[in-house]
């Protein structure tokens, strides 16, 4: 029981400290990164209440691998969205520039 | 709710002939949806029989039976719309034919979110549908995606979170099972009210709203229709099914107006802001802002009515009404602004002349939004009112009835700019399934206010407070 605490208090510290990275950072991919810190934390609570005192219980096991599954998929579609946005953005300011749009250095 | 997942990979598959596969799949969901509002009132169904507490069960009660057959109209209107109309920016083909395989997805996750009662499928469907609704809103404009996919990732999150604390206090997930065993305790007040802020955000309640505007208005007219009308309610069902299913004996009669009050000020705000748009679109998206208010409104009306069945109809007839009559709208204005000079409102003039019946849909759809008779919009307004006014809450009836009035304002300024003489419009005007998309659901808005009593019976099939199992709250 105790250790089970500890883990779900080690999540709660962790998703506290993604929240708190995904308010004051700006750049995109690093919010990214503070979300994917909060998910582990939650993850982490599910997985330590759910440990009984002498079995480990199956369900919040089940729980949570459903769950890192659908985090992997939308952190891969995050990433894909930011890399598309950054290419855009060079795009875009190489049409602008006096050079004719040369890749820089 | 696995058809449109069979659609969704055979569009993957089929490439640039997947726009025609819309011709089966829409009368296809149709007939399902139609079914499934006939088959008896107890159905259920467990997903691999597993038994209950590890189960996930399938229910159609009336909420789900009303909102699966509205989406399969939306998305069948929208997906014949886009099927003459491919939603595509000048020379990017490729991006027309990403559109199809989303908008399965969002069917496939909407039905299944608005069909199951396990707490925790519903957090993957929510994702399912945030994950094809930022996609299709990716296609309008990438920036405004990203900010509405990072502002999703943190709502789920926290609905996630509240997921975790019901499964260490109650060790099941179940809707109906939590309904029998849930005490209000410190856990299960954090966690409902961790899951209600991340559901808030996903239905885009005031003041989180932040989001939708940017992401409706940038994006492709039929991908808008289907974001307004879908992406958005889906928050709002699994709402209902926490408040008034699995946690009516911890949400108080004082708690309920946490979601009201804020639904109130949504109405106020989402409509000033709606008359201060210059662009049509972004009118359109801020109206949705509006209506999404309405419907929260109305959760602390349903709980305090001495007989629920009123407000409830009325809630689920405006939600209905709303995505049928926004989708017609963002399609009618699709249209319009192709047609138009600008995307600017004071550029409508001349419309109402060489695009007539466009131009009805927008008003039948307006008609509808505003509550005026005989719509959808204004029976379900109408039983809310009654309600509001039957237990004496008479700020919400005020607030309901301005939101009626200022939506009155803001539709008829770009109605009025339509008939306004102009310059000839550029494009030609067309007839055919494009024209007749919005104009359809439109109609069907306006035919709901006739349908009323019949919708009314339906939407009160397994309602929480006429089961045995849940107590009347």
């Amino acid at each position: 029981m105790v250790t089970g605490h500890v883990y779900a208090l080690t999540g709660a510290v962790l998703a506290g400290l993604g929240l708190f990275a995904f308010i004051t950072l700006r750049h995109t991919l690093r919010q990214l990164l503070a979300i994917n810190v909060v998910g582990a934390g939650i993850f982490l609570i599910l997985g330590g209440l759910g440990r009984g005192a002498d079995a480990t219980d199956p369900f919040p096991q089940a729980l949570v691998i459903t769950g890192i599954v659908v985090a992997v998929a939308l952190t891969a579609f995050g990433a894909a969205m930011i890399v598309r946005l950054a290419e855009a953005r060079v795009a875009t300011k190489a049409a602008t520039r006096p050079d004719g749009g040369k890749p820089g250095p | 709710m696995a058809v449109p997942l069979g659609f969704m990979l055979a569009a993957l598959l089929a490439g640039r002939a997947a726009r025609w596969l819309i011709l089966p799949a829409a009368p296809a969901m149709a007939g399902l949806a139609l079914w499934l509002a006939l088959v008896p009132a107890d159905a259920a169904y467990l997903v691999g029989h597993w038994d209950l507490p590890l189960g996930i069960l399938l229910r159609p009660d009336g909420v789900a039976r009303l909102m699966v057959a509205a989406t399969a109209l939306v998305i069948g209107a929208v997906g014949l719309h886009a099927l003459a109309d491919p939603p595509e920016k000048a020379g990017n083909a490729a991006q027309a034919e990403t559109f199809w395989p989303l908008i399965y997805l969002l069917w496939a996750g909407a039905n299944a979110g608005f069909l199951t009662t396990d707490l925790f499928n519903l957090y993957v469907t929510l994702e399912m549908v945030s994950l094809a609704a930022v996609a299709l809103a990716a296609m309008g404009s990438l920036e405004a995606a990203l900010r509405y996919f990072m502002i999703a990732l943190v709502g789920s999150l926290a609905y996630l979170l509240g997921v975790a604390l019901l499964v260490g206090r109650y060790n099941t997930v179940d809707v109906t099972l939590l309904s029998q065993v849930a005490q209000p305790d410190l856990a299960t007040m954090l966690a409902l009210g961790l899951m209600t802020a991340g559901l808030l955000i996903k239905a885009a309640l005031f003041p989180m709203h932040g989001w939708l505007p940017p992401a409706h208005a940038a994006a492709p007219a039929p991908a808008s229709a289907l974001l307004s009308a879908i992406a958005v309610k889906l928050g709002f069902v699994i709402l209902l099914r926490l408040w008034f299913e699995a946690f009516p004996a911890v949400s108080g009669q004082t708690a309920l107006h946490v979601l009201g009050g804020p639904g109130a000020l949504a109405v106020i705000y989402g409509s000033v802001q709606a008359m201060r748009q210059q662009r049509l679109k972004a009118l359109v998206a801020y109206s949705t802002v509006a209506q999404v208010g309405y419907l929260f409104l109305a959760f602390p009306l349903v709980a305090g009515a001495p007989d629920p069945s009123g407000a409830w109809a009325g809630m689920m007839l405006h939600a209905v009404a709303h995505m049928l009559a926004k989708a017609a709208m963002f399609l009618a204005a699709g249209l319009m602004l192709k047609a138009a000079a600008g995307d600017r409102i004071g550029d409508l003039g001349g419309l109402a002349q060489s695009m007539p019946m466009t131009v009805t849909a927008f008003g039948l759809a307006a008609v509808s939004l505003m509550g005026l008779p005989p719509s959808g919009g204004f029976t379900g307004k109408f039983l809310l009112l009654n309600a509001a006014i039957a237990q004496g809450a008479f700020l919400y009836a005020g607030v309901m009835i301005l939101g009626g009035l200022l939506a009155a304002v803001y539709f008829f300024r770009a109605l009025s700019a339509c008939f306004a003489a102009g310059p000839a419009p550029r494009a030609p005007a067309t007839l055919g399934v494009r024209t007749a998309a919005p104009l359809v659901l439109a109609g069907l808005a306006i035919v709901m206010g006739f349908g009323g009593s019949a919708l009314h019976n339906l939407s009160a099939i397994a309602a929480p407070w006429a089961a045995p199992g849940a107590a009347a709250p």
